[in-house]
């Protein structure tokens, strides 16, 4: 064998390793996580862990519904108000905008992306939180501790959620072909007709994954929520009330994890629900794309 | 006028109105930030790193932070390349066409991109402690590598789809190697697209906190070795703020003005080699 050949042999062999080590990659984090989170699993009930509003560590109850419904507020409440914003914008992005603007405002909306969550963390507690503290929240009679709140948090998530959504319903709509439009235009259809009976209902299983996948970014979103929600383990009753995210759970119980027995193994298991949640959703959202590229939807 | 035109007018104008909300908050953003961060910005944040006891109101700047976070994403960056872009090789046609393994790996990745980054903080950190090593520059570098594979690996292998199969059939009728035309052929073709994603990864890389909270640990030095712990920017921004003290709040102001230039630069940077070399890829 010559020295190209076996170049080729040897580089392929290492390329395969490390595609092999990306795919197990998911693998190793969700068994990690699981194999740190048993010992809590073994001694805690699940219907304990998900259901018990008591948390105290200290005195070993692990209840997580607190945590778990803070996250679904602030994640729901984000996820709706993006929608429609996202939506929207993104119809008309790809349907009425000429290319010039598409291209201007595009990378407008990567830039959105890119912004680290710290930052955006930071605008809350510059511009959001005060305004629901001396604004919002007296006009609505409802009251704040300081303006952190639910309310601060899915407005601060719901920008993060912008662009992915944006992003992914805009490269669905794309995908949905001229012809159709055309067909619906010729029958005397207006546009917007058209994008609502062909456009629309054509993209509706992308435009679903496009959602989901917001969705989960918004749930596992930590240094941003961390800074404007408040962080209060109570069960919220209002978008006014705080709550403590499971992400913010995570990251504010580091440096107490380790002396407490069962703690460190309560807080990955935190991290393990987080995972699943999005591997889950994230899942569901690749194989509706998956089958769009292919055509089948 | 007939209703279907009124409700395409009315359609028309939300949806113009939901477009300028969204670029409105980006820009509102910026300038808040921007707005705050300014004026309590100056030339011994940049150049000082922080004296003892910085967070309890003592001087000196951040030195130590926007060095900390250049070495953490670099580091990050120059790991995750080598593997990202053997990935993204591997996942050509040629060498895993047809195979299960690739479709697998690409949702694995496409998972791990969503993958909230305190769950790789969560998992370096039993990694951490499984290797024992502590919290330090080289366990943020680790766990960053990790949250930048996926998405640079996604970046390069995009570019590499782009890449004419004709060129490639040339490359290998003339004799050459999967892995000549790969690296000769493919990866010239594709070196500006690839260099977009290497950027990408690096900007997600510099901003973000939640990964390194446990890994990278935080010092008011510059790190010496791979084995000193490390302050990293977004850490710095969020326990500035996280002090009772008003004047070290507005030092975190001042520091996210930082990062956040870094990162528009970045993001500026990357758009502009993308323009420039595309001008000289065989179309």
């Amino acid at each position: 064998m010559n020295t190209r050949r076996l170049k080729d042999v040897l580089s392929s062999r290492l390329m395969l390793a490390a595609t092999v080590f990306a795919f197990l990659l998911l693998f190793f984090m969700a068994a990690g996580l699981f194999f740190r989170a048993s010992p809590i699993l073994i001694t805690v009930p699940i219907s304990d862990l998900l259901f018990s509003i008591e948390w105290s560590p200290f005195s070993g109850k692990f209840g997580f519904y607190p945590f778990i419904m803070g996250t679904l507020w602030v994640t729901v409440l984000a996820t709706v108000i993006a929608i429609p914003v996202s939506l929207l914008s993104s119809i008309y992005l790809s349907e009425y905008a000429s290319n010039g603007l598409r291209e201007m405002v595009m990378p407008l909306v990567d830039l959105l992306a890119g912004i680290p969550s710290v930052v955006y963390g930071l605008f809350g507690v510059l511009a959001v939180v005060p305004f629901i503290n001396d604004t919002l929240a007296p006009a609505m009679g409802a009251e704040t501790i300081g303006g952190y709140s639910i309310l601060a948090g899915g407005i601060v998530l719901s920008i993060m959620v912008f662009p992915i959504i944006i992003s992914v319903t805009g490269e669905v709509m794309r995908r949905v072909s001229g012809e159709l439009r055309e067909v619906s235009l010729s029958l005397g259809a207006t546009k917007w007709q058209t994008i609502k009976h062909v456009v629309l209902r054509k993209a509706r299983p992308g435009i679903i994954a496009a959602i989901v996948l917001g969705f989960s970014r918004a749930f596992g979103e930590t240094m941003a929520v961390l800074m404007v929600v408040g962080n209060v383990a109570k069960v919220p009753s209002s978008i006014f009330d705080p709550a403590y995210p499971l992400p913010a759970l995570i990251a504010n119980t580091y440096g107490e994890m380790m002396s407490i027995d069962l703690y460190d193994s309560a807080i990955l298991l935190a991290a393990l629900i987080l995972l699943l949640v999005v591997l889950i959703c994230n899942v569901i959202a690749r194989i509706i794309l998956v089958r769009i590229e292919r055509g089948i939807i | 006028m007939e209703f279907r035109r009124i409700e395409e007018s009315i359609f028309k104008a939300l949806m113009i109105l939901s477009l300028v909300f969204v670029i409105g908050s980006l820009l509102f953003v910026v300038g808040v930030i921007l707005w705050r961060g300014l004026p309590v910005l100056s030339f011994d944040m940049i150049t000082k790193t922080g004296e003892g006891g910085y967070l309890l109101g003592k001087g000196g700047g951040i030195l130590n932070a926007i060095v900390g976070s250049l070495y953490l994403a670099a580091g990050g960056t120059i790991l995750a390349f080598f593997l990202s872009i053997a990935i993204a090789f591997y996942l050509q046609k040629e060498y895993s066409g047809g195979t299960r393994l690739s479709g697998l790996t690409r949702l694995s990745l496409d998972i791990l991109w969503g993958t909230p980054s305190i769950v790789y903080g969560a998992f370096g950190y039993i990694v951490l402690i499984y290797f024992h090593i502590r919290a330090s520059l080289l366990g943020g570098i680790i766990v960053l590598a990790l949250l930048e594979i996926p998405i640079m690996t996604r970046a390069m292998e995009e570019v590499l789809k782009m890449v004419p199969g004709d060129l490639k059939e040339t490359a290998y009728s003339l004799g050459a190697t999967r892995f000549e035309t790969t690296l000769k052929v493919v990866g010239k073709q594709a070196l500006p697209g690839l260099l977009t994603g290497v950027l990408m990864a690096f900007g997600r890389g510099i901003g973000d906190a939640a990964s390194i909270l446990f890994t990278a640990g935080y010092t008011d030095r510059i790190p010496g070795t791979l084995f000193d712990a490390t302050a990293s920017l977004p850490i710095a921004i969020f326990s500035q703020l996280s002090t009772p003290l008003p004047q070290v709040q507005q030092k975190a102001y001042a520091s996210a003005v930082i990062l956040l230039v870094i990162v528009l630069v970045i993001s500026i940077i990357t758009r502009l080699l993308a323009k420039k070399y595309t001008r000289f890829i065989i179309k």
